[in-house]
């Protein structure tokens, strides 16, 4: 198929991340979460996870173009 | 329940994830152009894509809430129904079923049927099939908009026409396809969404060791919780096959051995995975051979590891139970809206000294097993100085004694998770419920159009044609899915009636399969007779059995209780043994005293030994889904031995 479904993954990934990390950066540590700030743990996680398959994506995407010609 | 309150961070993420699944249906629209790219993804997918898919497919909400519920009421034995049941079935599907599916050019499981066998198998699998899809899809919507309504407040209709017009879009836009990949969107979703959620519980409960202390407290009083009546073995809930090898007596699921190995691990798993074109539909659409034989086997990995994301908060919520300083109590059973009013009128007119007897009638309005001591409280504190009606509403609701097990997992994203992490996990919980429609939409469009339209109504049209009536069967089956949902929604036990369903249909379709496919001599008479028998046997039994603690009706034992079981587990697991049993044997019998129909040629393709090996020489020696296949095996039976 046309789309590599790493590109809508990564992109939606990386956006929550950047939700998450503001979220935690201005809310800080909550008591729920056992006092610890885990909206900005879990979003820095997110964006690794996010930004991988962006990566990724690209770096298929250009083999696929260098092979094509 | 009292809605939840979502920060803007919270719509922000939930918004972006249905922008994004709306977004890849348009992004996709530009590539279909024939009905099979629309029906069939054109067979175009790589297979980590489909494999993914495949096992997101089967990970509907119902499954995400169902099995922490279970979790909570039957222990880690319930991670069978993973290591038992899916993983053999599933690497059984890609070595020996998925060459027959994906070589035979059948584009659903019907059509595979009709080649086979005849018109009549493929026809009653196409019926039940079809009607099962949108039941579970209703079901799913119903589930879903009930979800937003008590979580965040919203209209019910509202909340049911948003959720579908979000699923038409996409699948009308981009199809199967489309469904697929926002089911791989949905499982990073839901690991991780969900994760954080496991983590933070695990810490708060103090870790796996103190997990499992906590859990033999459990056990061996599991009243105290209301999860059971007896008392069990202190492993009876951090044990997977311990309790189980000691009989049905000593574990709370109430099945022994046999129907453990054979009802689920043989017959529903293998009749499930190997026959439900839901699943099997993803591996078709892969781009060759050997990606569909690798998606079973892809998602054999994942689904080895989820235990711990679906089942531990189940186990989790149960321990924290029982440590006072944590505040923490399972769910109870919600009381309905209607049934407030005559129980605090009840309350009202009660005075300690009448406690008992008001206690009865309390129960009744409710209808609910309620905890004594608690209503008693709250009658003395009422007459001493009266409490106001929605004080009064709460407390007796947090005096019902019968566990909500399904309101588990939603309990601990409360609990948890604060702004932020919320919209994560609640996201993850809606894009299970979306997808379980999105998924049994797809499959419904593709047996309708090819299976029953093309076949039996209108054949021999353009492709375009084709096309058209596939994209105008999406907004049909939505439409009837939003009647199935408006039909669930009046019924608090539609979800165990299609379950019911399922396994009717399920169990005996694998007799016929097993058959079919190993089997030349196998005949459509015999095939076809053997299939009704088959669900004709899982209607008697369950017309002729019960679990022990329920009432003749829907649950079973409607024409004379000749058997009780134990739980209704068991009684699950011995139907569909009964059912496989009595398909394979009817088929069997007919089939030797028949005439075969088809001769070896036409077979070629379609029968194990009428069909040229595959050359899986040229790969490499570690591709080879044989080789694969054994080490995902390996690798289960050793997750089996460490969670002993």
């Amino acid at each position: 198929m046309g789309l590599d479904i790493r590109w809508p993954i990564g992109i939606m990934f990386t956006l929550i991340s950047v939700l998450l990390v503001i979220e935690g950066a201005l809310a800080g540590p909550s008591p729920k979460a056992l006092g610890m700030n885990i909206d900005l743990w879990w979003g820095i996680v997110l964006l690794v996870f996010g930004v991988g398959m962006l990566l990724g994506a690209a770096r298929s995407g250009r083999k696929k173009n260098e092979g094509g010609k | 329940m009292q809605p939840i309150h979502l920060a803007w961070v919270d719509y922000a993420i939930l918004l972006a994830y249905t922008g994004f699944v709306i977004g890849i249906g348009f992004a996709l629209r530009r590539y279909l152009k024939t009905s099979s790219d629309y029906l069939t993804s054109g067979r175009s997918i790589p297979a980590w894509v489909t494999g993914l898919a495949f096992m997101a497919a089967n990970l509907g909400a119902l499954e995400l809430v169902g099995m922490a519920a279970n979790g909570a009421q039957y222990g880690i034995a319930t991670a069978h129904f993973y290591w038992v049941g899916a993983i053999p079935a599933m690497i059984f599907l890609a070595v020996f079923m998925m060459p027959f599916y994906y070589g035979s050019k059948a584009r659903s499981v019907p059509e595979y049927l009709n080649m086979r066998f005849d018109y009549r198998t493929r026809c009653v699998n196409s019926i039940s099939f079809a009607v099962m899809t949108v039941f579970a899809s209703g079901i799913s919507m119903d589930a879903l908009a009930r979800l937003l309504n008590l979580l965040l407040g919203w209209d019910y209709n509202f909340a049911l026409l948003i959720t579908s017009a979000v699923v038409l879009v996409y699948v009308l836009k981009g199809g199967l396809t489309s469904a697929i990949y926002t089911e791989v969107l949905q499982f990073f979703m839901i690991v991780l969404g969900f994760a954080p959620v496991v983590w933070l519980g695990l810490k708060d409960v103090g870790g796996w060791t103190t997990l499992k202390e906590r859990l033999a407290q459990v056990a061996q009083h599991p009243a105290a919780l209301a999860l059971n009546d007896k008392t069990f073995a202190p492993d009876a809930w951090s044990s997977a096959w311990k309790p189980i090898l000691a009989g049905s007596e000593h574990n709370p699921m109430g099945v022994n051995v046999f129907a453990m190995v054979f009802g689920l691990g043989f017959v529903l798993s293998f009749g499930y995975w190997c026959t439900n074109f839901l699943v099997v539909q993803r591996a078709m659409a892969a781009k060759d051979m050997s990606a569909a034989r690798r998606t079973p086997l892809i998602a054999t990995v994942p689904k080895m590891i989820f235990p711990v994301l679906v089942i531990l908060p189940g186990m989790l919520a149960v321990a924290l139970a029982t440590i006072p300083g944590k505040l923490y109590r399972l769910p109870p059973v919600p009381i309905a809206e209607s049934a407030y009013a005559p129980a605090i009128a009840d309350l009202k007119a009660a005075t300690p000294d009448t406690a008992d007897a008001a206690f009865d009638k309390i129960s009744r309005d409710v209808g609910l097993k309620m905890d004594k001591a608690k209503v008693a409280a709250i009658i003395k504190a009422n007459s001493l100085s009266p409490v106001s009606d929605p004080a009064l509403k709460a407390e007796l609701q947090d005096a019902v004694g019968e566990n909500y097990y399904n309101g588990v997992i939603l309990s601990l994203i409360k609990r948890y998770c604060p702004a932020g992490l919320l919209g994560l996990a609640l996201t993850a919980l809606l894009a299970s419920f979306m997808s379980g429609m999105a998924g049994n939409v797809t499959a419904f469009n593709t047996i309708w159009t090819y299976d029953l339209y093309q076949a039996y109504i209108a054949p021999k049209k353009s492709d375009r044609h084709y096309f058209i009536v596939g994209q105008a069967t999406t907004v049909v089956g939505i439409v009837l899915s939003i009647f199935c949902a408006y039909f669930a929604s009046h019924y608090s036990n539609a979800m165990n009636i299609i379950q019911l369903v399922f396994g009717f249909v399920n169990a005996p379709l694998f007799a016929t399969f097993l058959l079919g496919m190993f089997w030349a001599r196998t005949t459509a008479t015999g095939a076809f007779i053997g299939l009704l028998g088959g669900t004709a046997t899982s209607a008697l039994f369950h017309a002729l059995t019960l679990a022990t603690g329920d009432v003749p009706g829907i649950k079973g034992g409607y024409i004379h209780v000749v058997t009780y079981f134990p739980s209704e587990m068991a009684q699950n697991f011995w139907l569909a043994s009964f059912a496989f049993s009595v398909c394979f044997i009817l088929t069997l019998v007919i089939s030797l005293a028949t005439k075969r129909t088809k001769s070896d040629a036409e077979l070629k393709g379609l029968v194990y030994s009428l069909t040229p090996r595959l050359k899986d020489g040229e790969q490499h020696f570690l591709l080879r889904p044989a080789v694969l296949g054994v080490i995902l095996l390996i690798a289960c039976v050793i997750l089996n031995i460490i969670f002993w």
